[in-house]
């Protein structure tokens, strides 16, 4: 049944990304260069009515608070952050979308994976030497997120309060801003 | 055949994929898939890298990063149709019927590198390009794997769930993304 969902998800995800044009490098590089804000709004109106649905399903019990999935906060997040901005300003690409380009046709995109496989195996071996170091010193207590995910794995920053009432206005201010950001400054 | 959507419509069909994933399984996410991909080639040239451990069929390795949170990576390397695999996998399948099912197609030089790109560097820099793409592919997945996420974990479905992670990662992408693309792809016509 999982694997069913991984194929329909999946397809569904790469149909969209390529749909929404998150997998056109112009479109990406463009949007950093701040010369053209389409794919900022389709992000931050994506992930505000996502949450928003998130957080109202989750107050009715429809959707399990059990498969929330609150990443660790470290200054490696940061850190890689970067890193990864660098490479993503350069390319256009991310390790998502690059799939889908390559899907589409884009043969760039290939030699993208080639080096993505290549820096997560560098990864994978250094990592036994670096796992003790400042890079993996925790940020407010590790798991957190900023409201309350009635979860015992994940702690918050705002407590005593329900979720959908900190949570709900900060989606619906992703909402705004997408629907406030001009559009393209230049052709594309 | 069909146009790309405009940005309302593409982030509410973004929106209610990332909301499906979380609801019927969890969080999108894709960079780890990279590992698991390197794991299984490893592990064909490498056949001591990955061990079971009879009694409690966990999996071990000697691999210090697929051996950690208990040997989580080193059992996806063994049974690759897992769940996170076959879903990255699939998103190619999503691109290829999209580009497919569209109007507007890939052609000619964008197959090799968008218009900014021959902007800047002409129209016989194919292999410039693959050279950079190489580069950054391989800074990009490092620093994803350091973040412990990328652009879909940390960014969409992190923020999805205020996770504060998400905002961390946000704010390094886009504090080095927006001087490094501006410096980069400058133009000297102007």
């Amino acid at each position: 049944m999982e694997i069913i969902l991984a194929i329909v998800l999946g397809i569904a995800f790469g149909f969209a990304l390529d749909q929404a044009q998150a997998s056109n490098p112009q479109k990406i590089i463009n949007m950093l260069r701040l010369k053209d804000f389409h794919l900022m709004k389709v992000i931050l109106f994506a992930i505000g009515f996502s949450s928003l649905l998130l957080f109202i399903l989750l107050a009715l019990n429809i959707i399990d608070a059990g498969h929330l999935s609150v990443k660790t906060s470290y200054i490696g997040v940061i850190v890689g952050g970067g890193l990864l901005g660098t490479g993503f300003a350069i390319s256009g690409y991310c390790p998502g979308t690059c799939v889908v380009a390559a899907g589409r046709g884009r043969k760039d995109a290939l030699f993208f994976i080639l080096g993505g496989l290549l820096g997560a195996l560098l990864y994978m071996i250094i990592f036994g030497s670096i796992k003790d170091s400042v890079l993996f010193s925790k940020i407010a207590g590790g798991a957190v997120s900023l409201v309350e995910t009635n979860t015992e794995k994940y702690s918050s920053i705002i407590g005593n309060v329900r979720a959908l009432v900190v949570a709900g206005p900060i989606a619906i201010v992703f909402m705004l801003s997408a629907f406030l950001l001009p559009g393209r400054k230049v052709k594309s | 055949m069909i146009k790309e959507l405009n940005w309302l419509k593409g982030g509410l069909f973004l929106g209610i994929v990332f909301l499906a994933a979380v609801w019927l399984v969890k969080p999108i996410g894709v960079s780890t898939q990279f590992v698991i991909f390197d794991g299984i080639v490893w592990d064909i040239f490498s056949p001591k890298l990955i061990s079971e451990n009879a009694d409690s069929h966990t999996f071990e390795s000697t691999n210090a990063y697929l051996n950690k949170s208990g040997g989580k990576y080193a059992a996806h390397v063994k049974k690759p149709f897992s769940y996170g695999f076959i879903f990255v996998l699939s998103m190619i399948l999503g691109g290829f019927i999209s580009g497919r099912l569209s109007k507007n197609k890939v052609l000619g030089s964008s197959r090799f590198y968008p218009e900014v790109w021959q902007d800047k560097f002409g129209e016989t820099s194919a292999k410039k390009r693959y050279f950079y793409m190489f580069f950054a592919g391989f800074i990009v997945l490092f620093g994803a794997r350091l973040a412990g996420g990328c652009t879909s974990g940390h960014m969409m479905s992190g923020i999805m769930q205020t996770s504060l992670s998400g905002y961390l990662f946000t704010f390094g992408v886009f504090a080095a993304a927006i001087p490094v693309s501006i410096l980069f792809y400058k133009s000297k016509k102007q």
